[in-house]
């Protein structure tokens, strides 16, 4: 097997491609972690169902596409906030096994729901621009028969725009602080007057929103969306979450990044059949070897 | 009528299997209090190594005196799954909690996509032609042996550990519990009995596929032993009872044998919201409390 310089460079670019639409996905998974140390079962869905929004918006309402994805991510959003009313909420203060059970539940209820609508084949995503495929070589030599597709720089740009966003709203605003307040002391945090529940509600929202946003590039990536989309995405960006350190924001993108280069390498060096595989085997090294992942810190049991 | 009987006989193997498998969930899910989801893989390995017994290394043998085959067929599928189970546990069960749970998530995945890709077992295609040489009896017999032995080792000495590490796993190693050992041993006994279940399935189905033993397969489980009531041995047979019985009600009507999933999905959230005890627990809380009005929340 030789390596080749511009087969790796392909790859790297696929696979960067990839992980920005899991670092997406993890970022709902380790916010909420972060504050209610819940895996939220069901947050892949809002992925699956961004996707269908997307269909929605574009091939039905024929919305442009700007105003289109920020109508797929309020929607992806409220869908959540009314998931967490309804079935999170009430078992906020039961025991850690119960709200799991319930996300796996409606992470079947999202998935079957999607599946009587739509129907279980895949749906055809619309066409939002040309697919322009740029040939890198033309601009520099080394990189002869590297392609970029236009799709892959909407991808890296709207991640990198929403990242942004999200860092501005962490890190700048009354609301960031209060997530970021929540999730250092919860207990506290509602003893000096946080609206747990407002904030609770809204940090579903932005991380629905962010998974809605990338169920919308995939479609347009692929060019089509079906109900089990979410199953395998949101497990894997789960494990992105894992691998950053669950409850770390920038550990989810690191983790994310590192996952989908992985996979992409896998695919194009290995065997493609195991590229799912790949992923799991990843998570468990991490959990066995350094379960708060690459940028987090270990906690101690009290008694 | 005829025609009920005959349905009761048809999918009476497939209660009792899914009896079995529902009470080795309990034993690592109830009992020890791990959360597992990841028990569609020790399914899968049992039903891939009993059949590979009867199907690939003794077809001849298994032919000649099936009840002996199929008896060997289940205890090679239970050494299987308690092997894979000892493999998985030693090093996942130093997770707790959410970490397990999605630790055992990933180690049922990689169990599926493994045989989905080893040829010498049809890969993605499934292994057809495992022979029918489960008789009803046996089935049944399996279903109470298990039953009973899993009753015992709860009542044992063993079992007041694994409960004990249930309850308070700090309170439990400073009376010298051996939390990893017993934690392990909940394990393997769990993934052991889901083995038989696995072999017994192989042959009642005569056609196994990678694909059966999904995800799906494992939140089936522990649906089963959240609609009986965690940590209860009658709840589990109950609650299998009932996940079995569903669909299979549901199948008489088309347009409701459409939306089966969605209604596993709505009672799980119903029952963790409203009865998180299961259907035991409002059985008990009947038994204890006759006639008397409930009193209001507050």
């Amino acid at each position: 097997m030789t390596i080749v310089f511009t087969e790796v460079v392909q790859y790297l670019i696929n696979g960067i491609a990839q992980g920005a639409v899991y670092a997406l996905i993890a970022l709902g998974y380790t916010m909420v972690y972060g504050i209610l140390k819940l895996i939220n079962f069901a947050h892949g869905e809002f992925y699956m169902a961004g996707a269908f929004f997307g269909i929605v918006a574009f091939s039905v309402l024929g919305l442009p596409p700007a105003l289109g994805t920020i109508a797929v991510m309020v929607a992806t959003g409220l869908l959540a906030v009314l998931v967490e009313r309804l079935a999170y909420r009430p078992l906020r203060h039961s025991n850690r096994i119960a709200p799991l059970i319930t996300a796996i539940g409606v992470s079947i209820v999202l998935l079957e729901a999607a599946r009587l609508i739509a129907g279980a084949h895949p749906r055809p995503f619309p066409q939002l621009f040309e697919n322009t495929v740029y040939e890198l070589g033309t601009w520099m030599p080394a990189l002869d028969g590297v392609i970029l597709q236009k799709t892959q720089l909407v991808i890296f740009f709207t991640t990198l725009v929403l990242m942004a966003l999200l860092w501005f709203i962490v890190n700048r605003t009354k609301w960031g602080r209060a997530m970021r307040a929540l999730s250092v002391d919860f207990d506290a945090s509602q003893l000096m007057g946080v609206p747990i529940n407002r904030v609770i509600a809204f940090t579903f929202f932005l991380g629905a929103a962010l998974a809605g946003a990338a169920g919308l590039l995939v479609g347009m990536y692929y060019n089509q969306a079906e109900p089990y989309m979410g199953q395998l995405a949101g497990l894997k960006a789960f494990t992105a979450a894992v691998l950053g350190g669950i409850g770390v924001i920038p550990g989810a993108v690191l983790g994310a990044l590192f996952l989908g280069v992985a996979e992409a390498l896998v695919v194009g060096y290995g065997e493609s059949s195991y590229r799912d595989a790949i992923a799991f085997a990843i998570l468990i090294a991490v959990l066995m070897t350094r379960p708060w992942g690459l940028l987090g810190k270990p906690e101690r049991v009290k008694v | 009528m005829t025609g009920y009987l005959s349905l009761v006989f048809e999918l009476a193997p497939l209660f009792l299997i899914n009896v079995i498998l529902a009470a080795s969930l309990n034993v690592i899910n109830g009992f020890c209090g791990l959360f597992s989801l990841g028990h569609a893989g020790f399914f899968a390995v049992g039903a891939y190594a009993a059949a590979g017994f009867t199907v690939l290394v003794a077809p001849e043998f298994t032919a000649q005196s099936p009840l002996i085959a199929l008896t060997l067929a289940c205890f090679i599928g239970m050494a299987a799954s308690a092997l894979a189970g000892l493999l998985v546990g030693i090093p996942c069960l130093r997770l707790t909690g959410d970490y397990l749970a999605v630790a055992t998530v990933g180690f049922g995945e990689i169990i599926r996509i493994v045989l989905l890709n080893t040829e010498a077992v049809g890969a993605s295609r499934g292994l057809p032609g495992i022979p029918d040489i489960v008789p009803l009896w046996f089935t049944a017999l399996a279903t109470i042996l298990t039953l009973w032995s899993l009753n015992n080792l709860i009542r044992s000495s063993f079992g007041r550990s694994i409960l004990a590490v249930r309850e308070d796993e700090i309170a439990a190693r400073s009376m010298r519990v051996n939390v990893r050992f017993y934690k392990t041993l909940a394990f393997v006994v769990g993934s052991m009995f889901a083995g038989l279940a696995g072999a017994l399935f192989a042959h009642d189905r005569q056609f196994i596929a990678p694909n059966s033993f999904g995800f799906m397969v494992s939140v089936q489980a522990l649906l089963m032993i959240v609609v009986g009531g965690l940590g209860s041995q009658a709840g589990a047979v109950i609650g299998a009872v009932i996940v079995t019985a569903i669909p299979e009600l549901l199948r008489l009507h088309p347009a409701l044998a459409e939306i089966r999933m969605l209604i596993f999905g709505l009672i799980m959230i119903m029952i963790m919201l409203w009865k998180p005890d299961g259907l035991i627990g409002v059985l008990r809380s009947l038994l204890r409390k006759p006639l008397k009005p409930e009193r209001a929340h507050g």
